[in-house]
């Protein structure tokens, strides 16, 4: 018996993906056709709670609106229009197949569940790629201004992973142009009364009566006032994890808080491990660092990666002779060469720093090279692809990649694992849906660049719309708890003591002090390499520091009123037991795959070595009472359209 | 390699909430490296006061690369401090000196009230939009992205002015505390593009009149424009002017029909 089977006959949560039945074209189809609806006229009678308003969450609340339902909107920014979507810089998928480079949508859901090393729900990828198509559609009809060919229509360029020209983009900052759309189209619905909007506003916990969701508990950062609120259903689009690592890409109030407090009420937490490191980010340069940036992924469209061949090089990079250096990517790879996977590249670029091959004054860094395509195309051309990006680069570098390459590194970025969510977005908890980066569904073990704001958007356009109709058809005329049921009390009442906890503590080591050291353990335990033995100390050492933090934690100002200090307490406190659980994780995968790459199980050439016998599955992890205790269940994965094979980017 | 900056003295503005009285409060900062960021500058004062037993200093930031929109400050005088072209978040430390005196104060406007310290509230921006910065295109009924050739000098020229972070720096350095930069920024993003053609008039006319009864009037001073980080050009304001013209010549039109 494999260990799958092995592990499935002792899952403690039955999970049921729901995939529809038919062949993997037909499934989304098929599932539209059965679906029960509610009727427009009825939509009225429910309420919808949407938490976010990134990319999936505004989308959602729009079109939730726009079809009739009642939608509350949550974020803890000040306005909808400062989710941390609106950073993303390189671009957004989709198999239009403008270039008639050969794109379709069998290519896209190809390309992404083997970029996701084969551990991703062939179902949900399948839709994805079909619904990318209507994404574009979409954001062009809200007025995006995508870039253009002198002709007028659309341009597209590439991305890692993919052998064609299939992203679209907005110079280099494409999510802020549709996260705007999003905005506008959701800010369209509040003006008209289809939304309230609830901005400053942290959720601290879903309510659950009887086994389903009932609402949500909130925290008004301005007056400290802790409130609830009911309603039918409760989606959480809630963003990313990757700022665990202290260090990363992430916009500094990203969290795992809204994930995992839902998780402390039963749902389940899947693939925590599977977190993306991207290769291209501007190093650390000192230890006031509060986080990283990234150049956009679509600079490797251009630059070449190198490295000086002697480690103990000093000159400065143009007068590196072409037979000094070593453009690995191109060496090892030679069919992506620097478009190879992110996980491939950024493994070969800590490869190097490693062996002492980096660059700059730390040698922490490769150069990232823009020499040869300014000769062959010019540097207006250059200009008009990445000027802003270069300008951003030497704002923060002090030097000017024209004329000199820019330094790269692989930082946080992106995390794949995220709430369990079945074919509909639902989590195990009936009426709790996930959206987004919150969820773990359609990446597997790694993400392809520029599929993450396509699966957002269509996540709240075109997934959610319709399968939430379906869990509420049948609510029609039923009543639901309201916010003076004795659990929503009893949930008030833990955060408000769960707040008082920290500023009773008066210890002497601020929140930011812990973030950073906890930072620091899973960055150098469960980062870009992963071991048994470097997992099991940090299984160790983190609850030690957990410890600490309860009770040496010091919280100044009070609980009435803003305290941003106090917020950061609580987010703390809930990446620390999340890091424990992805250590966890990482410890029970007994094989590599995509960004998950224990040193244990490599080939020869060291990449990864996956272990399809006794490893294809997701892992979904019950809290347990405690963060050390959780429980496993695993969702064997079956691959019915792709032959499952070995992921090679040679 | 990076170098320090020695003996700062920060001005800081400290309020409590919207209606208490503020102060300056005079803080010194020994030592920085220039490669740090003005924000990690107020983050590591920060870590001092907390483990001094003070409360932090409020100031609002997220993204820190200039994207996001949420950093504020006016950092002596000046919106987003002394560079041009950037916000608060990418300024860096090497653009002061040893012995600096720096004064921090929120950004200031009618329209923008103080929450706490530096932080003010800029959800009037928000109620600007709602009334009419969008193209209705609900979700669903789009036709293929390609069926309208868009010429790349219109798409160009509206991505220009679509770059507006929403960070209000237009409005706090005005003298009259006018949102003409911002709202003309999104009434010529959307105005220009074939697909905002059906509502052009109606929108900018919904958007001037929410704008006016929250901000004030613009005299064209331009100090907007040289605050902006993102460099949005006053010309978005003669459009937004030109199209309000048409737009009430066009409802007056109505009117007397
Ligand atoms: C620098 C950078 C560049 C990127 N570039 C690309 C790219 O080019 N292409 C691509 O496809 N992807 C890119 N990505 C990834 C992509 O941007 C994100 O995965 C995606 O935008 C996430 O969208 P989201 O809607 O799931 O969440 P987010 O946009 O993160 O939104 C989360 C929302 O939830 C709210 N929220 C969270 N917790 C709470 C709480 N407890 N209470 C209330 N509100 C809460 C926040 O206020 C926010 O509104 C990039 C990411 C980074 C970091
Ligand atoms: S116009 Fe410029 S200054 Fe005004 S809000 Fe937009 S980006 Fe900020
Ligand atoms: S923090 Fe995002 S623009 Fe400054």
């Amino acid at each position: 018996m494999s260990l799958t089977q092995d592990l499935l006959a002792r899952n403690t949560v039955q999970l049921n993906s729901k995939i529809p039945l038919g062949s993997i074209e037909d499934k989304w189809d098929n599932y539209k056709a059965d679906m029960k609806l509610v009727n427009p006229g009825n939509k009225r009678k429910f309420k919808v709670i949407v938490v976010g308003t990134g990319l999936a969450g505004a989308s959602a609340a729009a079109t939730l609106a726009e079809l009739g339902y009642q939608v509350d909107s949550f974020t803890f920014h000040d306005s909808p229009r400062r989710a941390h979507s609106i950073a993303a810089q390189g671009g957004i998928n989709a198999a239009k197949n403008y270039q008639g480079d050969g794109d379709s949508v069998h290519r896209l859901f190809y390309d992404t569940v083997k970029g996701g090393d084969f551990r991703s729900r062939e179902s949900n990828v399948h839709r994805l790629a079909q619904v990318s198509v209507n994404i574009i559609d979409q954001m062009v009809a809200q007025g995006v201004p995508f870039a253009r060919e002198y002709g007028g229509l659309l341009d597209n360029r590439s991305f890692g992973g993919a052998q064609v020209s299939r992203t679209f983009y907005a110079r280099g900052q494409t999510g802020q142009q549709l996260l705007l759309g999003a905005y506008q189209q959701l800010a369209r619905q509040i003006g008209l009364g289809g939304v309230r909007l609830f901005n400053r506003t942290e959720f601290l916990d879903v309510v659950t009566v009887d086994g389903r969701a009932a609402g949500i508990v909130v925290r008004d950062l301005v007056t400290g006032e802790i409130e609830s609120h009911a309603a039918h259903a409760v989606v959480l689009a809630t963003g990313g994890y990757g700022n665990v690592f202290f260090l990363s890409t992430n916009a500094m109030s990203c969290n795992v808080t809204a994930a995992w407090r839902a998780h402390r009420k039963g749902a389940l937490f899947a693939n925590p491990c599977y977190t993306q490191i991207h290769p291209t980010c501007i190093p650390q340069s000192d230890e006031f660092q509060s986080k990283l940036t990234l150049m956009s992924e679509s600079l490797r469209n251009d630059g070449r990666v190198w490295v000086p061949k002697n480690p103990n090089e000093t000159r400065p990079a143009h007068e590196i002779a072409e037979a000094d250096r070593d453009y690995y990517l191109e060496r090892l790879y030679p069919s992506y060469g620097n478009l190879a996977a992110r996980d491939v590249s950024s493994r070969a670029a800590k490869r190097l720093v490693d062996k002492g091959q980096g660059v700059g004054p730390l040698k922490n860094g490769v150069y990232l090279d823009f020499n040869e395509v300014i000769t062959r195309l010019g540097r207006d051309v250059v200009q008009e692809r990445y000027g802003n990006l270069f300008e951003m680069y030497e704002r923060i570098a002090g030097e000017n990649p024209y004329d000199m390459p820019m330094r790269i590194y692989p930082a946080s970025h992106y995390t794949m694992g995220g709430l369990w969510v079945d074919y509909e977005l639902q989590t195990n908890i009936p009426g709790l849906y996930a959206a987004g980066e919150a969820n773990f569904s359609d990446h597997g073990a790694n993400r392809l660049g520029a599929s993450a704001l396509m699966q957002g958007l269509a996540d709240g356009y075109f997934v959610l719309p319709y399968t939430i109709g379906n869990e509420l058809a049948p609510m029609l005329g039923k009543t639901i708890p309201g916010v003076d049921h004795p659990e929503f009390k009893k949930a008030e009442q833990a955060a408000r003591d769960q707040y008082n906890g920290y500023l009773n503590i008066k210890g002497t080591r601020s929140p930011d002090w812990f973030h950073r050291e906890l930072g620091k353990i899973i960055w150098d335990r469960c980062g870009m390499e992963r071991d048994e033995q470097g997992l099991k100390q940090a299984l160790s050492d983190l609850p030690a520091l957990h410890e600490e933090f309860k009770t040496d934690l010091n919280v100044t100002g009070d609980g009435m009123s803003l305290n941003q200090t106090l917020e950061k307490a609580g987010r703390v406190d809930d990446f620390f037991q999340l890091g424990m659980l992805m250590c966890r994780d990482a410890l029970s995968r007994q094989e590599s795959c995509g960004t998950h790459f224990r040193t244990e199980h490599q080939t020869d050439e060291g990449e990864a070595k996956r272990d399809d016998e006794n490893y294809c599955h997701v892992s979904a992890w019950e809290w347990g009472g405690d963060a050390m205790s959780p429980n496993l269940n695993v969702e064997p994965l079956e691959f019915e359209a792709i032959h499952l094979a070995t992921r090679s980017y040679k | 390699m990076s170098n320090s900056i020695k003996n700062l003295t920060l001005k800081i503005w400290r309020q409590l909430g919207p209606t208490s009285k503020g102060t300056f409060e005079t803080y010194n900062v020994e030592e920085i490296s220039d490669e740090a960021s003005f924000l990690e500058m107020l983050d590591y004062l920060n870590e001092r006061l907390i483990g001094e037993g003070e409360t932090a200093i409020v100031f609002d930031h997220d993204c820190r690369e200039g994207i996001c929109g949420t950093c504020s400050l006016m950092i002596n005088g000046q919106a987003h401090g002394p560079q041009r072209g950037g916000a608060t978040c990418q300024l860096h430390m090497r653009s002061f000196s040893d012995g600096d005196n720096i004064v921090i104060e929120p950004f200031r406007a009618e329209a923008f009230p103080i929450i706490r310290d530096l932080m003010v509230d800029r959800s009037k921006f928000d109620r600007v939009i709602e009334s009419g910065g969008f193209i209705t295109a609900p979700t669903g009924g789009a036709p293929d992205a390609n069926l309208i050739a868009i010429p790349k000098p219109v798409s160009d020229a509206a991505m220009d002015s679509a770059q507006c972070i929403g960070c209000g720096a237009c409005v706090a350095a005005c003298p009259n505390g006018a949102a003409n930069l911002f709202t003309g920024a999104k009434v010529a993003h959307l105005n220009r593009l074939p697909q905002g053609q059906p509502e052009r008039f109606k929108r900018v006319e919904a958007m001037v009149e929410t704008m006016d009864e929250y901000f004030g009037s613009c005299t064209n001073h331009g100090e907007c424009e040289g605050a902006c980080p993102k460099e949005i050009s006053v010309d978005v304001i003669a459009l937004l002017n030109k199209d309000y013209r048409k737009a009430k010549f066009a409802s007056r039109k109505d009117l007397a029909r």
